[in-house]
């Protein structure tokens, strides 16, 4: 007998991906922005170009930048669908089948992973199409690094979505939270500089270590130099699921 | 699975321990849920028999909804007992799950599945299931294979939620205000596939606030108002318990009619105007009576009804108020 988990697990994943591929705004939201962002700002700019701040240069590289969009348009499009499935007494009527709740929510984040690893994928092969000798990074390695990055950003979502009120308060709610953790992630101005309130605020958020995990792969010097990244990933996700799974509302 | 004779007539209502012994297949004894300081749920027992089907009426927020979520197990009850096919509904809730079927009060399903789509997720999640063709042609859904949830009417909606109760034979079927929303006509549609799914051996739990849906379909009624279940028996029954007036209306364009109606014992009142009678009266006689009095005296009529009072003046009666307040 199979265990109760994969029980209408593939055939739940593979009609929530077609469902997904159904939905026009949240498909060109996820997949075609980040990638779009991608080719103009790097059309423009070169994807690699130093961020000068008075006193210091940063780089800021565009496909790092290009990359964490999809992580977290991901993580924006699985809060608005699970308050939407909740205010609809969607997830009810699921939780009242034999599916257990970890195959409701596990086919969501399957769903969410595999478009985040296709949105990559073009935006790798537009990169190395478009911007020949730039995008010389491992394609394996980066786009694991990604997948680690979303799953635990995705388990942050997971928080966010346990306490929205309503599907219409999901979108700004979401917002509030992802686009802050986005501006102290360390893509615009180094970690370091900022205030040591923020700066401890910033370590507390996944987007901080998937940076520095994404630097790492670009510059070569690989996962086990970030250990410490990967470790702090691991451990966001472990924490945030547990406050998700003790916060979540199905109803 | 007991297979039910047809029933007598559409208006049949089951009189329990006439025919067959009938065993209960859902037993509720001093239920209680509350939310926060709310009391939803106090102290309910209630049986509900094999293949009837039962309905639990009163108005909204009488706690209905939360009596019935804590039979199905999708609800965690603060206290009493509760006993589903002889199954305990927050231990057993797996193997529950393979033989009772819900439908949600006001459930969506997501915006773009396709109706072949859902009976498909829902046929590989259980063991025994039936033929979604079938299914889908006995609740009229087979030219609505490849639409958009979102594109269905009301009723469609509905009843692709009772073809998905339905998906895995279950034994018992639980429907929670099935036909809020709907129009007449689909509403009656409705009906006459819930009495199907009764005369195929289920038994079925539903709950509504429309007492003529209750009158309709059920077998036997539970009122709860407050959280409290204040009677349960056949409509009929309670009809004939709790609002005994009859009332009869004729024409004639006969001369003193009136005068010679005063006979009856039970006539409350005979005023008529220039030649339409209304006679109230009470008990199961008076209709009777009344037409023995009319053709001893050879009244000539031409127009003849009687009212009989419903569940919706047993509910005012019992409570006070209307099912609507």
């Amino acid at each position: 007998m199979q265990p109760r988990f994969l029980r209408g697990f593939w055939k739940l994943t593979w009609l929530e991906s077609k469902i997904f591929a159904r939905e026009p705004m949240g498909f060109v939201a996820t997949l075609i922005m980040p990638l779009l962002v991608f080719l103009v700002l790097g059309r423009a700019f070169g994807v690699t170009r130093p961020l000068s701040t008075p006193d210091v240069e940063i780089p800021f590289n565009v496909a790092i930048f290009a990359a964490i969009l999809i992580a977290v348009s991901a993580v924006q499009s699985l809060t608005a669908i699970i308050s939407i499935y909740r205010e609809g007494g969607i997830l009810k009527r699921l939780r009242a089948t034999p599916l257990s709740p970890v195959t409701i929510m596990g086919a969501q984040v399957v769903v969410k992973l595999a478009f985040t690893v296709i949105s990559l994928t073009l935006l790798m092969l537009a990169g190395r199409r478009l911007f020949p000798g730039v995008m010389s990074v491992n394609v394996f390695s980066f786009t694991a690094a990604v997948v680690l990055s979303t799953f635990s950003i995705l388990s942050l979502g997971f928080v966010i979505a346990s306490l929205v009120p309503t599907a219409r308060f999901a979108q700004p709610i979401g917002a509030a939270v992802l686009y802050p953790m986005l501006a102290v992630s360390g893509l615009f101005f180094p970690v370091d500089r900022l205030p040591r309130a923020l700066k401890a605020l910033a370590y507390l958020f996944p987007t901080t270590h998937a940076v520095a995990l994404l630097n790492g792969v670009w510059d070569g010097s690989g996962w086990a130099a970030h250990w410490v990244n990967v470790a702090a990933l691991l451990v966001l996700f472990v924490a945030y699921t547990a406050v998700s799974s003790r916060v979540f509302r199905w109803e | 699975m007991p297979v039910r004779s047809p029933p007598l007539a559409a208006e049949h209502h089951a009189t329990p321990g006439s025919n067959i012994v009938v065993n209960p297949v859902i037993a509720v004894s001093h239920l209680g849920k509350r939310y926060g300081r709310t009391v939803a749920v106090d102290d309910v027992s209630l049986e509900v028999l094999e293949g009837e089907i039962f309905g639990l009426i009163g108005p909204n927020g009488a706690g209905k909804t939360t009596t019935m979520e804590c039979v199905e197990g999708n609800r965690v009850p603060d206290k009493g007992t509760i006993s589903v096919l002889g199954l305990d509904p927050q231990r057993d809730a797996n193997a529950l799950r393979q033989r009772i079927g819900v439908q949600h009060q006001e459930a969506h399903l997501q915006k773009r599945i396709k109706v072949w789509e859902a009976v498909d997720l829902w046929r590989s999640l259980y063991t025994r299931v039936v033929d979604s063709d079938t299914l889908l042609a006995r609740l009229g859904l087979e030219s609505k294979r490849d639409s958009w949830f979102m594109n269905l009417s009301g009723g469609q909606k509905q009843r692709l939620f009772i073809a998905l109760a339905l998906i895995h034979e279950p034994e018992v079927v639980f429907l929670d205000e099935l036909t809020t929303g709907l129009d007449p006509q689909a509403r009656r549609a409705i009906w006459g596939l819930v009495t199907g799914i009764r005369d195929r051996g289920t038994t079925v739990f539903l709950t509504t606030h429309l007492m003529e849906e209750a009158e309709r379909l059920c077998d036997r009624v539970a009122i709860i108002e407050h959280g409290r279940l204040i009677e349960v028996g056949t409509p009929d029954e309670l009809v004939q318990k709790h609002c005994p007036e009859r009332t009869v209306v004729f024409t004639s364009d006969d001369a003193n009619v009136a005068e010679r109606l005063q006979g009856l014992g039970t006539v409350e009142r005979a005023d008529g105007t220039t030649s339409t009678y209304t006679i109230r009266g009470a008990g199961d006689d008076f209709v009777t009576d009344v037409i023995n009095v009319i053709a001893r005296e050879g009244i000539r009529v031409r127009g003849f009804r009687t009212e009989i009072p419903t569940l919706e003046e047993v509910f005012l009666k019992l409570t006070g108020h209307g099912i609507r307040d």
